[in-house]
């Protein structure tokens, strides 16, 4: 990157290390930084809306959409999330390319299961065989957000639908006697109230959703945990121009310091968060709040 | 090849007993069951192990979180929020790594990088941080007039916490403390997919449970059984943790005991 990089032999010190941490490599690396957040930019509110949905479904007057609901609520518990994290991919995945199987190869007659083999036509693999790389790339990273976004939603879903029931009774019954539809009721009532309930456990699944981040390492995509345990591994004269020992320590520890600065920034911010909801709220904290002005 | 000789071959072969070659091909549901459930061995392990050693850190580090003396509350906090602010996965890897190269210059450390070792210790410290921060909440909460009849009855010093304020602390701390032990139980998955490496494939159940689905290509044989044996293993220690429970409110009418109630804390 620098000028004085053409020849890393003839480096030491701060120079060496300035060239050393500017390779293409590196870049990537910091990058991969990017990709984290760019995860967490796009499955949070998605997980936002599953959730949502759910919580909706689960209080629905349909019986089967309430079944659905609670279903997609319990399912989630009681098992190892990263089983989930490990299942869903392959079975999004199978589950996509199989429909597109049904679609577009409708002569197809062979068993789609054979042995230990998963054979659908190539018009239906996804992504094509003869896509670019970065096709690929995305639709791994597609996998990943959706996994994520199942995932979590549930949880959020658990959450919305535990604020949704602590709204006081007494103003739901008030909005029915003021002659407002359960639809209305939901949407005027409810849904405004629900957030300051809903917030501490928003706020710790945010909390476990970036702790839950390197996971992508174990769905296939290129991301911060891949790239410090290929950098930092040995690396030897003949194959690099900055050769080193193993590193991967000093790679590791630079994540661990990330993530806790991470949950130190998140943590200031909720809190902001909270204060401005509580305002004027009938809970033990808009009370505080209320106090303090007086 | 019957059931029952699979599973005297293939029932500890986790632990290195058995056959060492796994099956390749032709799968039986009857292999994906027992050695799935021979990896669970580790899951157990891990979780007992770090359990009953972090129940002890997390009681000290609890109280040196509510002690007026700088000098145990800071590191106390810092430790907390070491082990909480990041995640499990980053710690397993930091460890394993960290291990690896003071192995490189004392033989002493050659064990800590078996998972064995290594990956208990590094759950022992992550459920001890998160243990004591259960029970520092409940050692906030014990109510002021019990702490106040105990300094009436001439209780002081470690007398006063280990009649009183210990068992009060237990007694609030403990439905939360059950949830922390079924995800920590959750956690011990980790182990095998972070740093780690399973020697001679003898992994965790999930380790099994990935080896069949990458095998077989078909995620919904092995994930549900894994998915089975953790919903038996969440059942025997919400029971075994229930008993506890019953023993630590035999006192209070029965209304008015504290339930345990089954919350998720999802990923650590």
């Amino acid at each position: 990157m620098f000028e004085y990089c053409a020849n890393p032999d003839t480096l030491d010190g701060l120079a060496w290390l300035s060239c050393y941490l500017t390779t293409g490599k590196h870049l990537s690396f910091y990058t991969s930084f990017g990709t984290v957040l760019v995860l967490l930019a796009i499955t949070a509110p998605v997980a936002l809306g599953f959730g949502f949905g759910g919580a909706a479904m689960a209080r629905s007057n349909v019986t089967p959409a309430r079944w659905i609901g609670k279903t997609y609520i319990a399912i989630v518990r009681g098992v190892p999330d990263i089983a989930f994290f490990m299942f869903f991919v392959i079975a999004l995945d199978q589950g996509f390319e199989y429909l597109r199987h049904q679609a577009f190869c409708p002569d197809w007659d062979q068993p789609i299961r054979q042995g230990n083999d998963f054979i659908v036509c190539s018009e239906a693999k996804l992504p094509l065989s003869t896509s670019p790389q970065w096709v690929h790339e995305i639709y791994g990273f597609f996998l990943a957000v959706l996994t994520f976004a199942i995932v979590f939603g549930a949880f959020a879903a658990n959450v919305i639908f535990g604020a949704m029931n602590a709204v006081p009774k007494a103003q739901i019954e008030t909005a029915g006697a003021y002659g407002m539809t359960r639809r209305q009721t939901f949407w005027r009532i409810i849904v405004p109230q629900m957030w300051v309930y809903a917030l501490p456990g928003l706020s710790n699944l945010w909390m476990v959703l970036i702790k839950a981040t390197p996971l992508l390492f174990l769905l296939g995509v290129e991301d911060i945990v891949y790239w410090a345990r290929e950098l930092g591994g040995t690396k030897h004269q003949r194959f690099t121009d900055y050769p080193h020992g193993d590193w991967r320590m000093w790679y590791f520890l630079v994540l661990l310091v990330f993530y806790l600065g991470f949950t130190k920034v998140s943590e200031a911010v909720l809190d902001r968060l909270m204060k401005r909801l509580s305002r004027g709220q009938a809970t033990a904290g808009g009370e505080a709040l209320r106090r303090a002005a007086a | 090849m019957s059931c029952v000789q699979t599973i005297a071959d293939y029932g500890l072969r986790s632990i290195g007993i058995g056959e060492r070659l796994l099956p390749t091909t032709d799968f039986t549901l009857c292999q994906q069951v027992t050695l799935i459930g021979s990896g669970m061995i580790w899951n157990i392990y891990f979780g007992v192990l770090a359990l009953a050693a972090g129940f002890l850190l997390a009681t000290a580090v609890a109280l040196g979180k509510a002690s007026n003396n700088v000098w145990l509350r800071k590191p106390s906090e810092w430790f907390v929020f070491l082990f909480r602010g990041s995640p499990l996965f980053i710690q397993f890897f930091f460890a394993y790594f960290l291990f690896l190269s003071l192995r490189s210059n004392i033989e002493f450390f050659e064990p800590f990088t078996a998972a064995w070792l290594g990956a208990t210790i590094v759950l022992f410290l992550n459920t001890s941080a998160y243990a004591s921060e259960i029970f520092y909440g409940a050692l906030q909460s014990i109510p002021k007039g019990e702490s106040e009849a105990a300094d009436a009855y001439g209780f002081s010093g470690f007398n006063k916490f280990r009649k009183i304020t210990w068992p009060t602390m237990m007694r609030l701390a403990w439905p939360a403390y059950t949830n922390e032990a079924i995800f920590l139980f959750h956690a011990t998955t980790l182990v095998f997919f972070s740093g780690f490496p399973a020697w001679r494939q003898q992994g965790d159940a999930l380790y099994y449970a990935s080896y069949f689905a990458d095998k077989t290509f078909n995620p919904f044989v092995p994930y549900p059984i894994l998915a089975g044996y953790f919903i038996l293993l969440t059942l025997v220690v919400t029971g075994l943790f229930g008993v506890v429970n019953r023993h630590l409110n035999r006192h209070l009418p029965n209304e008015s005991r504290s339930k345990i109630r089954y919350r998720p804390k999802l990923l650590r």
